[in-house]
């Protein structure tokens, strides 16, 4: 049923299709804004609720409010928390001239278009869905470890004492029922939206021409574009700065990328070395 | 609240405030402690409102607003007034609904002498006592009653001049009215005015409330708010001209609170200040306006309507006294109102009794009124904590709460413990409540042994709200029904279940007892009936009492029903109708989409379903909304009634223009255009001439513990009439001019975190609440760090003269120094989730608090105290008490210190 996802590289944008499903619901995803986040963690903690995600030990950071630090096998939704002296916006504040705000990002697996974890999956624990999601299957998962160095965003990640990797499933268990993901439940101010892709894309759109138009001129889209370097994340975000003070790679490619290539070229100079061989055979035989 | 418009609660509802066309947030942290509520404040910003959140730091809730003020802790009523002052100065009022809906015209009697002329205090005062006498307050010829508050200010001089005998009882009034214990009924109000006040509509007598106001803010300037605040001019004037703006006719301002404003020790008057900014404004009763008073989780709205406090009864019927209330006509004389829904004082208090003692509540026994128990002073929780150390009390019930850490002066609640004979904790884990007398902090220093402790302690396993059913009353005054999933396990039991078997047992060890004493209980209408495995009483069967019935049983469906000849049984008034027609009103959940946005099929709110109170206000004398875009709720000329989209807070058919016919009472005495029904006149009070101890208006004075001179009133330092204790365990710190004051240089502010809930219990035993943050910390900012030594990341002490904590040092620029008279101050954050116990563990802020309260409510000032800071960890052991006594010993604190009732700067 799942075709070779290496055919269809970069030639479909349409996952679920070119993952071989003929009859698919829409693409579904994450549109996070992260302009109307107040960081109540509550996607946090919902996440692991419905999951059974374990808890990653206690430890205060002094990274702001968050002592989560980052995504992980344990953690599948993490909120970031970054404070600087600059303005947000038109917001007065008394905080001297050169202002302050406090940016706060629900981060998740971003259900790449074209996704470099489920490339290198040997035994199959990675999949696409009907959804086009990307989803491990924690009963065929043996631990190889492969999918973690190929995640351009480092988010997939091994499971200490248990080896093998975990990472958000878009809550693939709860959409099969008609729910949206226990994150988007639980989020009080739609920071966190869950839909058909291509609406939030649009939704998504709107928001940022109301924040440029209200002066917030640091306001964009982060992994929206289809064009991009994985052809376009299923979850994306409405950022306030550089992805980078966010802890997001600004230009992130699929790692697979340049394997068709790669093994192009390798074919290629296997058949010169196989035709070298069979020349100096045929040489040292003559 | 109750005291300005009649009814302690929120005037509008969460869901509303998307209609606001701006939103003031000071003294909460929504975003951060409403998150869930706070979806409205974003749909209001999505619409275009403004944001402005006024707080000492930059919260969670000042990351999305358009405007943050950081404000010195404890300066609230400065910032406020100024507020009015300019209202008033820049003719910003609304001038047609202050003069057609509040106390404005009212003229003031002659007797009542203000602040600006008694050296910042009000007339009446007995520093002596500790206490005011209100009579001088009084409207001009007039004996107006509070609809809430201090209640049993004027009752004694009524009845006895009833008895012919003025005077006579004076001798016998407790020392001070906020001794008594009687106040605090934040409920419903109403009260006996003289049919008619005197008024001027033109607002120019000089007595008149409006002139009165005028004055009394006109020093609150500007220049001052700087001052007092550390809020710069043009930062302060925005937010005036802000909220001006989006008030009048057309746009309405919305003000959420929550315990940062009420935790101090004018903590009633801040309320008060935002009371009288927003009738000014003419924002309370109309869509989009109100003042939301945020309670906390999950049902302290429900805790107060049938409350857990000492002073009051049901639906904010006051509890009798001792001496004074001495049979039931002579309570109603003294608590019920001539004119306003008040003037049915009688028949909510016999159905009450009805629905309690039953068939043995008749005419020919006051309806049992004598069984009710009766006060005789005050016995709020912190006074309880002192009768405990001076061996008065001798058995304590601690339920859902956890005050060996999340009270103030926690030692004192830990020693106070320790001094029982008896203790019962239910809770769901082993909380610090129950477990002080084998590793408290008193262990650990040698000030306790636990073989010198003789309480037996009593621990009990509670249900979670997911293994019973039963409801919650929200911020809104709105009860929702939960259903139990599943039975709670191993000797878990609701507190319904702990309450009704306790009840049984004591009934059936008292049965054929012929004692008088016993007779209330085994009269006590006690018979629910019990379902599952686990005996478990239905919850259902409790609230159709207090919903109640008719004579033939059936079930009321409005308060209004209510009789004083016996044949109505009601267990709270206010809640009546919860279960009309024998339904479960609160378990309603008809999805938003299916009905209008006032969403009245959700839930149930009190009173009889309203979302907003007092909406008569939304639509003008002649009954048409002030604008189109803010109706609400209207005339209908055709139909000759209220209409609108929530229930009418009025008689529905009583029309605009209708006035009262000579000599009627109680509700029937309200005119056309009485928009705040329970009160004694019909109005919202700007001036409140009963119901508060501590004056009838405002004034700012500093916290208990204050690095700082009251400027607005330099010849009175704090509230003269606040509550304080002097006590080994409870020294103030030195006034700001006295030396010794400097040791303390430092602003404490405590306050919550989205991640945990009040002192823990909730969250400090759950993994996944507790990695989110799992330890004590303070926040500081870059400038105190570095004065102080202090590492990010590292540790520090901070000490009061009441102890020493230790908490990790987070330093962030969201803790902002303020200039505050020509000297830079710096703030210290302290969340106060933490304690020993747990998984995730820390010290406790409430070690550092001090018990001083708010004279009204009795609460605690926590959200403005002084200390010091110094890096590293507490010392261990004796060293720790050592540490503060050092301490003390240094600023020359004394048992007087800060003791003083006038002056003391």
């Amino acid at each position: 049923m799942v075709a070779n996802p290496f055919t269809s590289l970069l030639e479909q944008s349409e996952p679920a299709t070119a993952s071989g499903y003929a009859d698919h619901p829409p693409r579904m995803g994450f549109f996070t804004d992260t302009s109307v986040c107040i960081g109540c963690k509550a996607c946090e903690v919902a996440c692991k609720e419905w999951n059974h995600v374990p808890e990653d030990g206690l430890v205060f950071t002094g990274m702001s409010y968050d002592n989560t630090v980052g995504l992980g096998a344990d953690t599948w939704r993490h909120v970031a928390f970054i404070e600087q002296r600059k303005p947000l916006g038109q917001q007065v504040t008394g905080h001297g001239d050169a202002g302050i705000r406090w940016l706060m990002a629900s981060d998740v697996c971003k259900h790449c278009t074209h996704a470099a974890c489920l490339d290198v999956c040997p035994t199959g624990a990675l999949f696409r869905t009907e959804f086009a999601t990307v989803v491990v299957q924690e009963d065929v998962c043996n631990g190889c470890g492969y999918c973690i160095p190929a995640c351009p965003y480092g988010v997939i990640d091994q499971r200490q004492g248990d080896g093998r990797a975990w990472k958000c499933t878009l809550c693939y268990d709860r959409l099969g029922v008609g729910a949206e993901p226990a994150c988007a439940k639980a989020c009080p101010t739609d920071s966190i939206q869950f839909g058909v892709l291509e609406e939030l894309r649009e939704r998504a759109d709107n928001r940022l021409s109301q924040l440029h138009g209200a002066g917030v001129a640091d306001a964009r889209l982060y992994g929206r574009d289809p064009d991009d370097g994985v052809g376009g994340d299923g979850a994306f975000f409405l950022l306030l700065d550089e992805p980078e003070v966010y802890g997001l790679p600004p230009d992130p490619v699929v790692t697979t990328r340049d394997l068709p290539e790669m093994w192009r070229r390798v074919a290629v100079a296997a058949a010169l070395v196989a035709g070298a061989v069979a020349l100096g055979f045929a040489r040292s035989v003559t | 609240m109750g005291t300005s418009f009649g009814r302690g609660g929120a005037t509008t509802f969460q869901q509303d405030l998307q209609n606001a066309d701006c939103i003031l947030i000071e003294g909460s942290n929504m975003a951060e402690c409403h998150p869930v509520g706070f979806q409205w404040v974003m749909e209001a910003k999505a619409r275009g409102a403004t944001l402005i959140h006024v707080d000492p730091r930059y919260t969670r809730t000042s990351a999305v607003a358009d405007m943050h003020v950081p404000i010195r802790a404890g300066s609230d009523i400065a910032f406020l007034g100024g507020i009015v002052n300019y209202v008033i100065g820049h003719d910003a009022y609304f001038h047609d609904y202050v003069v057609a809906f509040t106390n404005a015209p009212t003229i003031v009697s002659g007797d009542f002498v203000d602040t600006e002329d008694l050296d910042g205090v009000f007339s009446g005062l007995d520093a002596e006592q500790r206490s005011y006498d209100p009579s001088s307050w009084q409207y001009e010829g007039a004996t107006v009653q509070a609809s809430s508050g201090q209640r049993e200010q004027e009752p004694d001089t009524r009845v006895a001049e009833q008895q012919g005998s003025p005077g006579s009882h004076s001798g016998e009034h407790q020392p001070s009215v906020s001794g008594s214990g009687r106040g605090t009924t934040h409920g419903s109000g109403g009260a006996p005015v003289p049919s008619s006040v005197e008024r001027d509509e033109t607002l120019q007598h000089p007595r008149c409330v409006f002139q009165i106001v005028k004055r009394h803010f006109s020093r609150y300037t500007p220049e001052m708010v700087e001052e007092i605040c550390g809020i710069p001019q043009d930062l302060f004037l925005e937010v005036c001209r802000t909220v001006a703006e989006n008030s009048g006719r057309e746009r309405t301002t919305a003000l959420a609170y929550a315990v940062g404003w009420t935790q101090h020790t004018v903590g009633a008057q801040y309320i008060r200040t935002a009371a009288i900014l927003q009738l000014l404004l003419g924002n309370i009763g109309r869509p989009g306006g109100g003042i939301l008073a945020l309670r906390g989780h999950a049902s302290i709205q429900g805790s107060t309507d049938i409350p857990t406090l000492y002073n009051l009864l049901p639906g904010y019927i006051p509890m009798p006294h001792a001496h004074r209330d001495e049979d039931l006509d002579m309570f109603i004389e003294g608590a019920s109102t001539a004119k306003g829904y008040w003037g049915g004082m009688r028949s909510y208090l016999v159905s009450l009794l009805k629905a309690w003692w039953g068939p043995h509540a008749t005419e020919a026994n006051d309806y049992c009124f004598d069984y009710l128990p009766r006060l005789t002073g005050s016995h709020g929780t912190y006074e309880t904590v002192m009768a405990q150390m001076d061996g008065g009390c001798k058995g304590y019930f601690v339920v859902g709460e956890n005050p060996a850490v999340g009270s103030a002066n926690a030692k004192m609640q830990r020693l106070g413990m320790a001094n029982l004979d008896w203790l019962v904790v239910r809770d769901f884990s082993l909380i610090e409540s129950a477990t002080w007398w084998k590793d408290g902090p008193e262990i650990e220093t040698g000030e306790l042994a636990t073989e010198d402790i003789g309480t037996e302690v009593f621990f009990f396993p509670a249900a979670a709200h997911t293994e019973k059913n039963g409801s919650f009353t929200n911020t809104q005054r709105m009860l929702q029904w939960h259903h139990a999933a599943v039975e709670p396990g191993g000797d878990a039991r609701s507190d319904l279940w702990f309450y009704y078997h306790l009840g049984r047992r004591i009934r059936q060890k008292l049965a054929g007892s012929t004692d008088e004493m016993d007779r209330p209980l085994l009269e006590l209408q006690w018979d629910y009936p019990t379902e599952g495995s686990v005996t478990e009483p239905s919850a259902d069967a409790v609230l159709a009492e207090i919903n109640g019935w008719d004579a033939e049983g059936r079930p009321l469906t409005s308060y209004e029903q209510l009789d004083e000849d016996g044949s109505t049984a009601c267990g709270c008034w206010i809640y009546c109708g919860v279960y009309a027609t024998g339904v479960n009103q609160a378990s309603r959940r008809k999805p938003g989409r299916e009905q209008s946005w006032v969403a009245p099929e959700w839930g149930w709110a009190w009173p009889a379903n309203r979302r907003i109170i007092y909406n008569r206000a939304s639509a003008d004398r002649d009954g048409k909304p002030w604008s189109e875009r803010k109706a609400y709720v209207w005339w209908d000329e055709d139909e000759a009634k209220w209409v609108g989209h929530d229930v009418p807070d009025f008689d529905p058919a009583k029309s605009p223009w209708h006035r009262p016919p000579a000599g009627a009472t109680g509700a029937q005495a309200l005119a056309g255009d009485d928009a705040f029904v329970m009160q004694g006149d019909g109005k919202a009070w700007l001036y409140v001439p009963a119901g508060l101890t501590d004056g009838p208006l405002p004034a700012h004075y500093e916290a208990q513990d204050s690095p700082f001179p009251n400027l607005l009133y330099p010849h009175q330092q704090r509230n003269p009439v606040r509550q304080v204790f002097s006590r080994r365990h409870n020294r103030y710190h030195p006034n700001p001019s006295q030396p010794g004051s400097d040791v303390f240089p430092y602003v404490l502010t405590t306050y919550r975190l989205t991640e945990h809930h009040t002192a823990g219990g909730m969250s400090r035993w759950l993994a996944y609440l507790s990695e989110l943050q799992p330890e004590m910390f303070c926040e500081v900012s870059p400038e105190l760090a570095a004065e102080r030594g202090l590492e990010h990341n590292g540790w520090a002490t901070v000490i009061t003269a009441r102890g020493a904590i230790e908490a990790r040092v987070l330093v962030t620029d969201r803790m902002r120094p303020l200039t505050v008279q020509g000297r830079v101050l710096h703030q210290i954050g302290l969340p106060y989730h933490w304690g020993p116990n747990g998984y995730a563990r820390g010290d406790a802020a409430n070690e550092l608090a001090g018990l001083s309260l708010d004279p009204n409510c009795h609460i605690q000032e926590v959200k403005a105290m002084t200390g010091d800071i110094r890096p590293g960890r507490r010392p261990r052991g004796a060293a720790r008490v050592e540490l503060v006594e050092e301490y003390i010993r240094r600023a020359g604190i004394t048992a007087d210190t800060g003791m003083e009732a006038r002056g003391g700067r």
